[in-house]
């Protein structure tokens, strides 16, 4: 199972490092200053060996810059092990945009609207406040989409997981609950709604009603154990744990609580799912529960039959997973996984099933169940839940297919190789 | 009605002493950008689509085309009308926006790419009213401003479920389950 991207990776990595040495060559006053040796011993890096990397959503890699940018930058499911994901491979959409340089100091967060008292915090006066450290999932609502200008690549057969499924990460945010700071501000009678508002170019905006807000959203500004990287909010983001991608708005600046949804632009025009009868869906907030075989997965390769481990990451915005079954016959039979702890709510949760591979041709998937007893549906299910036929899905035109969360099959060939099945 | 009123507020009294401060009236109106569909934060000016096209002319026409038609670099503002319903279909202002409001909102705090916030507000309904002109929602004479832009009924704004805004959080209610509603 070797990552065919690693004899690629090198060569650009010296590629790089060849070009940078003779732009220094040619520094004006030839006395290029000689960059100090990283030292590891104050932050460190990964092995030279390894060479897992986020990948943009077009397929390219490095993910296109530039006016025509790449949507969403994808996190290596196919690398991943255990339930977090490093803050480093987290994937990353923004909207097509880079993220803002701010200050921590010069950073604010305004709290106000219908509030008795309208508050304005720095940072420091947030890490002052009670703090809370939960383990949460975030994922695209486009995530997985078989539609739209990365659908081709998301239902083709030589797919990898990172293709399929990459737009969802799993960190352990750290932060203050933000019902904290809405009392400290004492929300008035008649308020149901709040805009969130970020700081970055087009200052994303979302509303959020007010009961999600004081049941568990987060002011968070920490992720896995140290300060946001920057373009997952830094110094400030909402997390809105099992709610899509979208509600969580990076860095974070003010929040004002009103009367009713205030309609911004990416939510009222960008986000609604369109039906087949033309009226479209508001808010679908959460995220249904979905489970991805990781290893084996789309791209990989089984040396010869023999012993594996089948493992993956099953998740749901419901809450937490109680359990995951897989099946490696197409679902005629399916045995319940092992669940690798912790199982936390609304975070990814790791599963293993012990296995045979006998040499034979077999269609491996993984579905799982979560608190509220929802099963993950096949695609057949998805497609009578919207009311479509099947080959809808395949329609890559500008559909946009939204929380789409259809059982994952993998076909393992009697040459070891792994294909998407999905379609 | 006042007894309860106090006793919500009492149950409210802030527990952690001087963290955070009060901003000033200033401070916040700097910030309150957010128009929502009932306009009552749009701030004082107005604009008709005649101004509003020649601003577009000079600051919008190198993204969004001569005819409004798109380019590389920004998306076409007009066209699509009757595609909701089709395997294209095909949003924009005149065929998707469910509000008016939102135009202002977007143009007012994201635009001109990477110069949001650098309109005037008579400039951002002089665009707002020009967009909603070449759309065919309103005239080219027709003024707008805080009164009359939050009036304007967009096209598709019946094409939305649940039809009323004070629905949409009751996802229960709406029969939304595992991640997808009706």
């Amino acid at each position: 199972m070797a990552s065919n991207s690693s004899a690629r990776r090198r060569f650009l990595k010296s590629t790089f490092a060849i070009a940078g040495l003779a732009a220094t060559k040619q520094s004006a006053t030839g006395q290029a200053p000689r960059a100090a040796p990283k030292d590891l011993r104050t932050y460190g890096e990964r092995s030279r060996f390894e060479s897992a990397g986020r990948k943009g959503s077009l397929g390219l890699w490095p993910p296109a810059a530039g006016p025509i940018r790449d949507y969403g930058i994808r996190t290596p499911l196919q690398n991943s092990v255990g339930m977090l994901t490093p803050a480093s491979l987290h994937f990353v959409l923004s909207h097509g945009y880079d993220p803002p340089d701010i200050d921590p100091h010069e950073h604010r967060l305004l709290i106000h609207g219908m509030v008795d008292r309208p508050l304005i915090f720095t940072l420091e006066d947030l890490q002052r406040l009670p703090s809370v450290s939960r383990l949460h999932f975030l994922e695209c609502h486009g995530n997985s989409a078989t539609s739209g200008p990365t659908g081709a690549l998301r239902i083709a057969p030589t797919a990898t997981v990172q293709e399929t499924h990459g737009l969802t990460s799993c960190s352990e945010w750290s932060g203050v609950l933000l019902s904290v700071l809405l009392r400290e501000a004492g929300v008035q009678k008649g308020a149901s709604w709040l805009v969130a508002e970020g700081s970055d170019r087009i200052k994303h905006t979302k509303s959020i009603p007010l009961n999600k807000a004081m049941e568990d959203v987060l002011v968070a500004y920490g992720q896995n154990g140290e300060p946001l990287r920057p373009e997952q909010g830094y110094p400030l983001r909402l997390v809105v744990p099992g709610w899509q991608g979208i509600s969580n708005v990076k860095w974070l600046r003010r929040i004002k609580v009103v009367d009713e949804p205030y309609m911004a632009m990416m939510e009222s025009t960008r986000y609604p799912s369109v039906r087949p009868d033309g009226k479209s869906r508001w808010f679908e907030s959460e995220m249904g529960p979905k489970s991805v075989i990781t290893r084996p997965s789309g791209g990989q390769k089984l040396p010869g039959p023999g012993f594996y481990e089948i493992t993956g990451l099953a998740w749901s915005g419901g809450g937490a997973i109680r359990r995951v079954e897989v099946s490696s016959d197409g679902g005629r039979t399916w045995k319940d996984a092992r669940l690798q702890g912790p199982v936390a709510s609304k975070a990814h949760t790791r599963f293993g099933l012990d296995w045979n591979w006998d040499g034979s041709e077999v269609v491996l998937q993984s579905r799982c169940t979560d608190e509220k007893g929802v099963v993950q549906p096949t695609i057949a299910e998805v497609a009578k839940i919207w009311g479509v036929k099947m080959d809808y899905f395949q329609m890559t035109s500008t559909i946009d297919i939204g929380n789409f969360n259809a059982i994952q099959p993998w076909k393992i060939t009697r040459d070891g190789g792994v294909h998407n099945a999905l379609l | 009605m006042i007894l309860g009123a106090s006793a919500a507020v009492s149950a409210q009294t802030p527990s952690y002493k001087n963290v955070g401060r009060s901003p000033s009236k200033q401070e916040i109106s700097a910030w309150d950008l957010a128009i929502g569909p009932s306009g009552k934060e749009l701030p004082p000016g107005s604009g008709t689509a005649k101004t509003g096209a020649g601003i577009y002319a000079s600051k919008c026409v190198s993204c969004h085309g001569a005819n409004l038609e798109g380019t590389a670099t920004g998306p076409h503002l007009v066209g699509g009308q009757g595609t909701m319903s089709t395997l294209q279909p095909v949003r924009t202002i005149g065929s998707y926006w469910p509000f008016a409001t939102t135009i202002w909102d977007y143009i007012n705090r994201a635009m001109p790419h990477g110069r949001g916030g650098s309109l005037s507000a008579d400039e951002v309904y002089a665009l707002t009213a020009f967009l909603l002109f070449r759309n065919g929602i309103i005239s080219e004479t027709d003024v707008m401003d805080a009164k009359s832009l939050p009036k304007v009924q967009m096209p598709n704004r019946n094409g939305f479920v649940p039809a009323r805004l004070e629905d949409i959080s009751n996802m229960e209610k709406r029969g939304c389950r595992g991640g997808h509603c009706p």
